[in-house]
């Protein structure tokens, strides 16, 4: 416990977070001071098209790391591949994979976030035909009631129960569903959705959460109190991995950004760093995404010969090349 | 009048008949599979036939009715483990499909000549070489009994003004039991908004006139608690069971082949499996099962095992499926082709119109749809001349007209007659 509080103090302060990471080579696949997570050689083709292959990640304890990338990067993949939904291609050829310390190779999802990894999904998953707060109780873990034997003789888990609901109402409380928690999963909004099923994801603990585009969908005052949540989770303990194409808010939160290019890893470190490299822009924004496409002053004759003075050298790169 | 009360008395007696409780009790494990956790089984008659079997054939070859009813359970229960093994982890069509011609495995094989010696082949099981030491258990006697013993006939002979009286009684319980429940439900309805206009208190636009009457129904569930309207409904059940058998005097063998023995028997059980299923639904492992029906991610992200979750329910459904074939053979005889794919049909039928996903539902479902078979039948062959529809053809017909009521059921009234359109409103 104390341990943990040291941590907490630690981290929630943004001095010392950029102090701990600031020893990090901003490279991909760095060595990190306390790494939660460690990724080896995870693969993962579809036919001859191959979505993931990171040769190596390690993601920090108690801090808010993001990953970024265009579509079709394998983000959506890798999280799928880590927490147990998908197997990778290299499941026998070295893909390795360990949390907290223990391996994940071959672990099944609900073991995996049994073991404190708990993720949520792009396409929000509510429940739609269940209340909010039987949504909520579902996350809870370790639930004698849900043993086939027990859960006849209301005695044996009424009690755990409403210790749970307790757990519950404040954590609807916390993201502001307390009024709803009678409703129909299916009536709530899609941001209320996100919002469920980050509380839902919480109602479990857990060491780290992974939270696939949280912000999508979501409208800017209602993104400032998911903001909000994100960052008091971390000021917690918990550890964040998030997926995110909104850059203002990965500048806003995130304490290191790793960026996913074409299944691979290409570039790691703090924000600002990271969204400078010439690499992350070009694989993310496009080599000309300085250009307003709708700006007359393209159609002069100087700004068309420079691009064709630039096609041209690209081409002539190319053939090099081949 | 006559003929009206003659086809009553035969709704009445298929209602109440053991059979109906077997389709009851199967409809019940369709409701695990179907209603709460999302499995589409369309094999159901299979577990029913295996249940069948093993408690026939153990019977048949002199084990005791205890280690009969055990194997029939345990045949259900591999039957469940094989099939689930393979098909559970994969997308819920894929258990219907592998369902569906498991159990026409299990009937051919049980109708095959090569296992004459066991099941019968086609020719199936004579229920006197399995029933007797069911038989044996009854402490009714002999002789035969009347319900109610004190009838229509003991008043004025039984005159129409009696009936007549009687029915309009029978049908304000229903209505009551009707309106009881709903007032729990907490929405207005149309009875109520009737009788506000009746009484002159509320003559505004239909909007306002809503209005007041959602406010007349908060107050009612103010006053109205949960004990006491379970009271009220209790004992207008009652009364109606009551007044059924006053006005349809029944009257079977004490014991018999087909009497109130197996009768009282085969209701208690539904009445057993209710409360078990009621008991598991209102547990979190219930929770967890309606929360696989919705979505298996979303509870696999949350750290449950759901393969593990499926396959109890899948084995349960499986047991009560089981313990309804016995109850569906007991009166009557082992005949594998009796219990083929039209068995699930009915049982799916049964759980629909009662409303899936709710606990009385499948034995509601399956009385009514029984009763409402033998109503049809009995009016096509009272007043539809032989010329256009001859006794053979009503029996067709009257399934014709069940198959186009379940189509309409799922059309208009999806959620069946217990269950609660709310629900439905979010499809996924």
């Amino acid at each position: 416990m104390s341990e943990s509080t040291v941590a907490r103090s630690d981290l929630a302060d943004p001095t010392a977070r950029r102090a701990l990471m600031s020893g990090v080579d901003a490279t991909p696949g760095s060595a990190k001071p306390d790494p939660i997570l460690v990724v080896d050689n995870i693969v993962r083709a579809f036919g001859g098209m191959t979505a993931v292959d990171v040769s190596h990640l390690e993601v920090q304890r108690g801090i808010i790391t993001a990953l970024i990338g265009p579509n079709g990067a394998g983000k959506t993949t890798f999280f799928n591949l880590i927490t147990g939904f998908d197997r990778p291609t290299s499941a026998k050829n070295g893909a390795h994979w360990s949390f907290d310390g223990a391996t994940l190779d071959k672990t099944s999802a609900s073991s995996v976030a049994k073991a404190g990894m708990v993720r949520t999904f792009q396409l929000t998953k509510a429940l739609s035909r269940m209340t909010v707060m039987d949504n909520m109780m579902l996350g809870a873990q370790g639930q004698a009631g849900e043993n086939l034997l027990k859960c006849v003789f209301k005695p044996l888990w009424s009690g755990q129960e409403r210790a749970i609901e307790e757990k519950a109402k404040d954590l609807l409380q916390r993201f502001k569903l307390l009024e709803k928690k009678d409703d129909y999963a299916g009536s709530l909004s899609g941001g209320q959705r996100k919002l469920l099923e980050m509380a839902r994801a919480l109602m479990s603990d857990p060491k780290m959460i992974m939270l696939d585009e949280p912000m999508a969908g979501v409208n800017p005052a209602l993104t400032q109190s998911l903001l909000g949540h994100i960052q008091s989770l971390r000021d917690d303990g918990t550890t964040v991995l998030f997926v995110e194409h909104d850059m203002h808010v990965v500048r806003h939160i995130s304490d290191w950004v790793a960026v996913m290019a074409e299944g691979r890893l290409v570039a790691e470190g703090p924000a600002d760093t990271v969204m400078s490299d010439t690499a992350v822009i070009d694989a993310y924004l496009g080599a000309h995404h300085d250009t307003d496409l709708g700006d007359d002053a393209l159609l002069s004759d100087e700004a068309m010969v420079e691009m064709q003075q630039e096609v041209k050298a690209e081409e002539a790169e190319r053939e090099e090349e081949a | 009048m006559d003929t009206i009360q003659a086809i009553l008395n035969s709704m009445l007696r298929e209602a109440i008949s053991p059979q109906t409780a077997a389709v009851a009790i199967a409809a019940i494990g369709l409701n695990v599979h179907f209603g709460f956790t999302g499995l589409l089984n369309i094999g159901q008659s299979g577990f029913m036939l295996l249940g069948a079997y093993g408690f026939a054939i153990s019977i048949g070859h002199g084990l005791p009715l205890v280690v009969g009813v055990l194997l029939g359970f345990a045949a259900a229960l591999v039957f469940a483990l094989v099939l689930g093994a393979p098909t559970l982890k994969l997308r819920g069509d894929y258990l219907a499909i592998v369902t569906i011609s498991a159990a026409e495995i299990i009937r051919y094989v049980g109708r095959s000549a090569l296992l004459t010696d066991f099941t019968g082949a086609a020719q199936g099981l004579q229920g006197v070489s399995y029933r007797t030491p069911f038989t044996n258990l009854s402490f009714f006697g002999d002789g035969d009994t009347t319900l109610s013993p004190f009838n229509i006939y003991d008043i004025a002979g039984g005159a129409v003004w009696v009936r007549l009286v009687g029915w309009l009684l029978l049908a304000a319980c229903v209505t009551g039991i009707v309106l009881v429940a709903k007032a729990g439900k907490g929405r207005p309805t149309k009875a109520r908004r009737a009788s506000r206009d009746a009484d002159g208190l509320v003559t505004a636009t239909p909007a306002t006139e809503r209005r007041a009457d959602l406010g007349a129904d908060a107050r009612q569930v103010a006053v109205v608690s949960p004990p006491v309207r379970r009271t009220v409904i209790g004992v207008l059940v009652a009364v109606s069971v009551f007044l059924l058998f006053f006005l349809m005097p029944t009257s079977y063998q004490d014991t018999g082949v087909s009497g109130w023995w197996v009768r009282v028997i085969a209701w208690l059980l539904v009445a057993v499996c209710l409360l078990v299923v009621y008991l598991l639904v209102r547990s979190p492992w219930g929770r967890l099962l309606r929360g696989i029906r919705e979505d298996e991610d979303a509870i696999r992200s949350l750290g449950k095992n759901v393969f593990a979750i499926k396959m109890q329910a899948l084995i349960i459904g499986g047991l009560f499926g089981a313990l309804g074939g016995m109850l569906y053979v007991l009166p009557a005889s082992v005949q594998p082709d009796s219990m083929g794919r039209s068995l699930t049909f009915f049982c799916y039928t049964a759980l629909l119109l009662g409303g899936a996903a709710t606990i009385f539902g499948p034995a509601l479902g399956a009385v009514i749809f029984y009763a409402a078979r033998i109503m049809i039948k009995g009016v096509a062959n009272a007043y539809i001349p032989d010329s256009i529809m001859n006794g053979q053809q009503t029996e067709q017909f009257s399934f014709i007209v069940v198959g186009v009521a379940l189509m309409l059921i799922v059309i208009f009234r999806p959620q069946g007659i217990l269950g609660n359109k709310r629900e439905l409103r979010f499809n996924v």
